[in-house]
């Protein structure tokens, strides 16, 4: 049941030492602190699981986000109400946004297409603003959900003294700050990805394909699609859950702007930028864009500067000047240019990128190129 | 009924503006077949030329005069616009009636906006996947919102409305009831009757001229209209143009109503797509209505009698019938069967 085919044991393997060993090789690219890396992973489960939908089964959800905020919610009144150990926590996060999911996507699947994309869009968008107005003794509306000194944390009062300030989430009495944090993000990265593996490999994950390439067919067969894709939705909410109980974990509040749809949106990027329903992609776009973000958001026009004093006078403050632009605050400038220019250029975003230069290589490396093109099925 | 009668004309300004961004939407929806996400944006970037327009006419010249000193003691400043320097009164009228007058600069700055986008980006996407066309709209949007931010900066920049609109009309006197029971704020009646007025112009387009009929023929089967040896391609990316001119004279005429900020595009744009879906997908007077009922329907669920019933229901009311519309008839009010319906 838990066995893998002996490639895919091989890429896990690779994968997670990549994962456990981020401490080490992002520390070059200077960005091994802890904050970081845990959003690396964090976000790469949410891409993860967003690839699940997405990338099997082919329905584009604008909503997403919405799972990630009720996540976060559920793990941070688990922190308040019961115990600030973070196994409850996270389970509570995945089981409620699994069954937020199982609502919105019961209603939301009986359509396909763009239809689908707005009637989850409008769903996350009610959430959003419900969170923001009336379930203010639930969310804490504008201020967000935070600790406070008083929580009752029922479990932990009974076996521990209170501790003086405010408590942090810990697992096993190790607080999940730092590098601690980092490593438990990490873990659950790592058996997402394995999940997501297992799913790649099943015969329910070739059914999610089939769905993909054509519905219409697989109905015809006799084939009922709509628990495949309820299943899949269902377990990306799960995932979505999962990193907004993670993120509340490794920075115990919740924001309503979590689940607004330019969040939403942003997942839709990663997992496209990294390249859709391929299993490594969905985490090399998460990690490129967090990473991307954090770097030219501290960028400023002193920096810039200093980095451009090479070129001449009048010219280099023009430089700077421009691209100024594309840093700081101007960073979502540059996000939405790479958007455009990936949809337009690379459909298949970064692995296919690397595919094809791979394949370049390949054919120049033979002494005589294949030349022929690949049999194109007849419409 | 009076309370009824005054939340139905407030419905009336929001509706208008839904609308128009629909029916632009819908527009490129049924001529190109893209679905475009960056469709708000462009109402934003109209609002900005009601801003664009409003500093340039007011950019002002300082002189100092000696003789008279401010309550600091400092010498006092005066300062004149130009506009008023070389026109006397009447540029003082341009100035105040700024916001009217910046139409006819957002008019040739949309129209390129809208032509340069279709052929520079949105051409490249006809044949690609619906999804494909929301990304890279979307991507779009977030640019050219991004852009706006680094000019004219992340506040909202708030824009009057001429000295004479400014008030409030007695709206029950007109009707025979009896003074100040039904007020109602110039600006919006005027917003009113021009997304009226808008709206009448696009359909007599459509409606009355060659130009219209060949494109109405060809929303409904390109194919056989290009086969007549007619461009149809060209007739569309003018289409787009215009639906680019009618968000953003939406846009410009809204400015007094709300202090346009960036991110104003991105927030009408999801309300005017769930009006398109509840309209139905393709059909330019479905747009229409449905732009006008969800106004309506929106400003009677901020009623404070309806919120004690139903907290919460002004917030997500709108998301509510395009939740019920899609799930129960989800070619929307007035789409044409077959179109979009899966």
């Amino acid at each position: 049941m838990f066995s893998l085919a002996k490639k895919d044991l091989l890429s896990l393997g690779v994968f997670a030492l990549i994962v456990l060993a981020m401490p080490f090789w992002l520390s070059p690219l200077g960005a091994a602190y802890p904050a970081l890396m845990q959003k690396l992973a964090i976000f790469a489960i949410f891409a993860v699981g967003f690839n699940i939908l997405f990338g099997l089964t082919g329905y584009l959800s604008f909503g997403h986000a919405a799972f990630l905020g009720i996540g976060s919610y559920t793990a941070v009144w688990s922190f308040k109400l019961l115990t600030m150990n973070v196994v409850p926590a996270v389970v509570f996060a995945v089981v409620m946004s699994g069954v937020f999911a199982l609502a919105i996507g019961y209603l939301s699947l009986r359509r396909s297409g763009i239809y689908f994309s707005i009637l989850t869009l409008a769903f996350a968008q009610m959430s959003y603003s419900l969170a923001y107005s009336v379930l203010t003794p639930i969310t804490n509306g504008e201020t967000g959900l935070l600790l406070v000194q008083g929580d009752p944390r029922v479990l932990d009062a009974l076996f521990a003294e209170p501790r003086q300030g405010l408590p942090v989430p810990t697992l096993l009495g190790l607080d999940m700050s730092g590098y601690a944090g980092f490593y438990f993000c990490a873990a659950m990265l790592v058996i997402a990805f394995y999940l997501s593996q297992k799913i790649f490999a099943s015969p329910f994950g070739l059914a999610l394909r089939g769905i993909k390439s054509n519905q219409t067919r697989m109905n015809y067969t006799g084939f009922n699609t709509r628990p495949y894709t309820l299943a899949a939705f269902v377990i990306s909410g799960m995932y979505a859950g999962l990193a907004g109980g993670l993120l509340a974990v490794t920075d115990p509040l919740a924001g309503a702007e979590r689940m607004q749809w330019t969040a939403s949106g942003e997942v839709v990027l990663m997992t496209i930028l990294g390249g859709v329903g391929t299993l490594v992609g969905p985490v090399v776009g998460a990690w490129l864009i967090k990473y991307l973000e954090n770097i030219f958001s501290a960028f400023n026009e002193s920096i810039l500067q200093r980095f451009f004093s090479f070129l001449p006078d009048g010219l280099d403050t023009f430089v700077v000047t421009v691209t100024s632009k594309f840093v700081g605050d101007g960073w979502h400038l540059t996000l939405g240019l790479m958007f455009v220019l990936v949809v337009a250029f690379l459909p298949g975003g970064i692995m296919e990128g690397i595919h094809r230069i791979v394949r370049s290589f390949q054919r120049r490396g033979d002494r005589e190129p294949d030349g022929s093109l690949k049999a194109q099925p007849a419409e | 009924m009076n309370v009824i009668f005054a939340q139905l004309l407030n419905g009336l300004d929001k509706g208008g503006a839904y609308a128009l961004i629909a029916l632009g939407l819908t527009l490129v929806f049924g001529t190109l077949g893209v679905v475009n996400f960056a469709h708000g944006a462009l109402f934003m970037l109209g609002a900005f030329c009601a801003v664009t327009f409003r500093y340039l006419i007011t950019l002002e010249t300082v002189t100092v005069d000696p003789e008279k000193l401010s309550p600091w003691g400092a010498p006092l400043e005066i300062r004149t616009p130009l506009a008023q320097n070389w026109l006397g009164d009447f540029g003082a009228v341009l100035i105040d009636y700024s916001v009217p007058i910046s139409i006819l600069l957002a008019i040739p700055v949309m129209l390129v906006i809208g032509v340069v986008m279709e052929r520079g980006l949105i051409k490249h996407f006809y044949r690609r996947t619906h999804a494909e066309q929301i990304l890279v709209t979307f991507g779009l949007a977030i640019v050219l919102q991004e852009i706006v931010r680094s000019v004219f900066g992340a506040n909202p920049i708030p824009q009057p409305a001429p000295q004479d609109l400014r008030g409030a009309a007695d709206f029950g006197v007109w009707l025979g009831m009896a003074p100040n029971v039904l007020t109602y704020p110039l600006w919006r009646l005027v917003y009113f009757l021009f997304s009226i007025g808008i709206i009448g112009a696009v359909f007599a387009f459509l409606h009355f001229t060659t130009f219209g009929m060949v494109v109405r023929a060809g929303m409904v089967d390109r194919e056989t209209v290009g086969l007549i040896g007619i461009d149809i391609g060209r007739r569309f990316t003018i289409m787009f143009g215009i639906a680019a001119v009618v968000a953003g004279l939406a846009g410009v005429m809204y400015t007094p109503l709300l202090p346009p900020n960036y991110h104003l595009g991105m927030d009408f744009l999801v309300l005017s797509f769930v009006v398109v879906v509840v309209g139905g997908m393709g059909s330019l007077p479905g747009a229409v209505a449905a732009g006008f009922l969800l106004g309506i329907l929106q400003s009677f669920a901020s009623m404070t009698g309806v919120k004690a019933i139903i907290p919460g229901i002004d917030q997500i009311i709108i998301y509510l019938v395009a939740v019920v519309i899609l799930l129960v008839r989800p070619r929307g009010l007035m789409g044409r069967r077959g179109v979009m319906e899966s």
